[in-house]
């Protein structure tokens, strides 16, 4: 779009009177299909006029319903809960479905997240990520006794709950592990949300493991220690969890384990 | 089998030997400095550092002695810190694609640091190894001579960017990731140790070089004497052990 048409309409965008006054965008979306051994990574562009209020989401079923039936990308919330769109937007990794294309210059670049498993375009496979942490750090409330399903769990105080809450707003999206050097140069990086987990698992009163059981989980240069402090999870994870916060912690108990 | 503490106990190692060498380093460039305040004051300071204003005698030795331990520790620092190197090309250059595109600061930051602690390999062992065996020779001419007629100038020059970037970088990065001073607010307080992190780059950049500056135009100006030892103006003669 030209400087000057950008100016002679400039009145009417706030108004939201007129429809030619609505941004002209390009996006610019890496395609690949791995399944198909003909297929390269290419960049394509497409154009679309910009809705008020339109999402990453918005723009890119445009796409799909007018330009690229064949393009793959993932929502199923459309309001950052499920975790399953996360993507590199101009770069940077987050959820397309909280970015507001309102917020940006007119040229976007999407890519899909990089580490996780490429299931297609923008689609990337970060369940079977999800899936393995789990296994690895065994994230699930570990008691020693059979707990009695009769009878009423033992109460917990609000301030607790409110603090292991906090840490389990995670959605899983990804987008802390791909924005992480470290996890992008070493595979067996646990990343920032797998840290996160050991730390809510720790907050936990029902949880029986002492630190040294965590240490065993994350005590290593695949874990806690591996992490390099260059914060670039903190800095892009969508729910905003205090990851800075949380590594640091578990970075302190973990050296203590004796 | 319990999961081997090693990796704990190196990360704390390293973090202290880096904060250690972080310490010394402007320690260090104030006693440096003190070349601003004229010749007397940097010989007293060189000479302090050899027991002279206790034995009332110069012992170089104990410079040899305390800078073999700064170079046993800087030689510890770099062996922790390396593991954390990017392994092999392709580490490498994944990690600098993923620099390139996320465009965030302490990512970048960090790269900084891989590439300043490299350099400080070779910079700072030949610095270290004279200091070790040329102790004798720290001096208002005796520094000022290596650092002109001995070309040591590029050398001080490239390895003075590489500390304070390195240093200042380091303590920044230990205090985040051991969560030091982090307050309730933790992203306003890395913002502030952020915002004070670069203001003590830019101080000991700046003294370093106007030092630096000091020295070069005593070692021009003193060129054709090179190798005479500096007298203070309280003494008529020179110090043993100086000939
Ligand atoms: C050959 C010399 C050196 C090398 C190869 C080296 C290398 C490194 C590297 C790669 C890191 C990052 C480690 C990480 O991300 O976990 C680091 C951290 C650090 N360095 Fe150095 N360095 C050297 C000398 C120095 C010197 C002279 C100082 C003091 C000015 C220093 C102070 C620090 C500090 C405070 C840290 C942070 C420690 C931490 O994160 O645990 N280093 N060094
Ligand atoms: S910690 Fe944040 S960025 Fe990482 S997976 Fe959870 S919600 Fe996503
Ligand atoms: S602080 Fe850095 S190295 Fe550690 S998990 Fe976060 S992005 Fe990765
Ligand atoms: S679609 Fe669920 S988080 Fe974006």
């Amino acid at each position: 779009m030209s400087k000057s048409s950008d100016q002679t309409t400039g009145r009417e965008t706030q108004t939201g009177v007129s429809d030619q006054s609505a941004r002209r965008l390009t996006i610019k979306i890496l395609r690949h299909n791995p399944q198909d051994s003909a297929s390269e990574p290419r960049f394509e562009a497409f154009e679309l006029d910009e809705a008020p209020g339109m999402t990453l989401f918005i723009a890119l079923n445009q796409i799909r319903d007018e330009q690229a039936p064949s393009l793959q990308f993932d929502f199923v919330c459309r309001a950052g809960i499920c975790g399953s769109c996360g993507m590199l937007i101009n770069g940077r990794p987050g959820l397309a479905c909280r970015t507001l294309t309102s917020k940006m210059a007119p040229a976007i670049t999407l890519a899909p997240l990089p580490v996780f498993k490429l299931i297609g375009d923008l689609s990337v496979d970060t369940g079977a990520w999800a899936r393995q942490m789990g296994e690895r750090l065994k994230t699930w409330v570990h008691q020693e006794s059979e707990p009695d399903i009769d009878r009423l769990e033992e109460r917990m105080e609000p301030d607790r709950a409110e603090a292991i809450y906090e840490l389990d707003r995670c959605i899983e999206c990804g987008c802390c592990i791909a924005a992480c050097g470290t996890a992008r140069m070493r595979r067996d990086f646990v990343g920032a949300a797998g840290i996160n987990k050991m730390a809510r698992f720790r907050l936990d009163p029902r949880d029986e493991r002492s630190d040294e059981d965590f240490y065993e989980l994350v005590g290593s240069d695949d874990g806690v220690f591996g992490c390099m402090t260059l914060l670039g999870c903190n800095d892009v994870c969508p729910k905003e969890l205090p990851l800075q916060t949380q590594l640091a912690f578990m970075r302190r108990k973990m050296a203590r384990v004796k | 089998m319990l999961a081997s503490r090693l990796p704990a106990r190196l990360d704390v190692l390293q973090s202290a030997s880096g904060v250690f060498l972080a310490l010394f380093m402007w320690l260090h460039m104030f006693f440096v400095s003190s070349i601003l305040l004229g010749k007397d004051a940097f010989w007293h300071v060189a000479r302090f550092f050899e027991g002279y204003h206790i034995f009332g005698k110069p012992y170089p030795i104990l410079v040899s002695g305390f800078a073999l331990f700064v170079f046993v520790m800087f030689i510890f620092h770099a062996a922790l810190a390396m593991r954390k190197f990017p392994a092999d090309y392709r580490e490498y250059s994944t990690f600098r694609k993923h620099a390139g595109e996320l465009k965030h600061g302490d990512t970048t930051l960090w790269f900084v640091q891989v590439y300043t602690g490299f350099a400080m390999f070779f910079l700072g062992s030949v610095h270290l190894y004279t200091m070790m065996t040329r102790p004798e020779s720290i001096g208002p001419y005796g520094s000022a001579d290596r650092i002109v007629t001995d070309w040591y100038w590029p050398l001080y020059l490239l390895l003075l960017f590489a500390v304070e970037l390195h240093g200042s970088i380091g303590l920044y990065r230990v205090a985040v990731k051991w969560g030091w001073l982090e307050g309730r607010n933790s992203a306003a307080t890395r913002r502030n140790m952020k915002r004070a992190k670069w203001l003590v780059t830019v101080f000991f950049l700046a003294l370093g070089l106007l030092s630096l500056a000091a020295y070069i135009k005593i070692g021009i100006d003193h060129r054709d004497n090179y190798g005479e030892h500096y007298v203070p103006a309280s003494l008529s003669v020179p110090l043993e052990p100086r000939q």
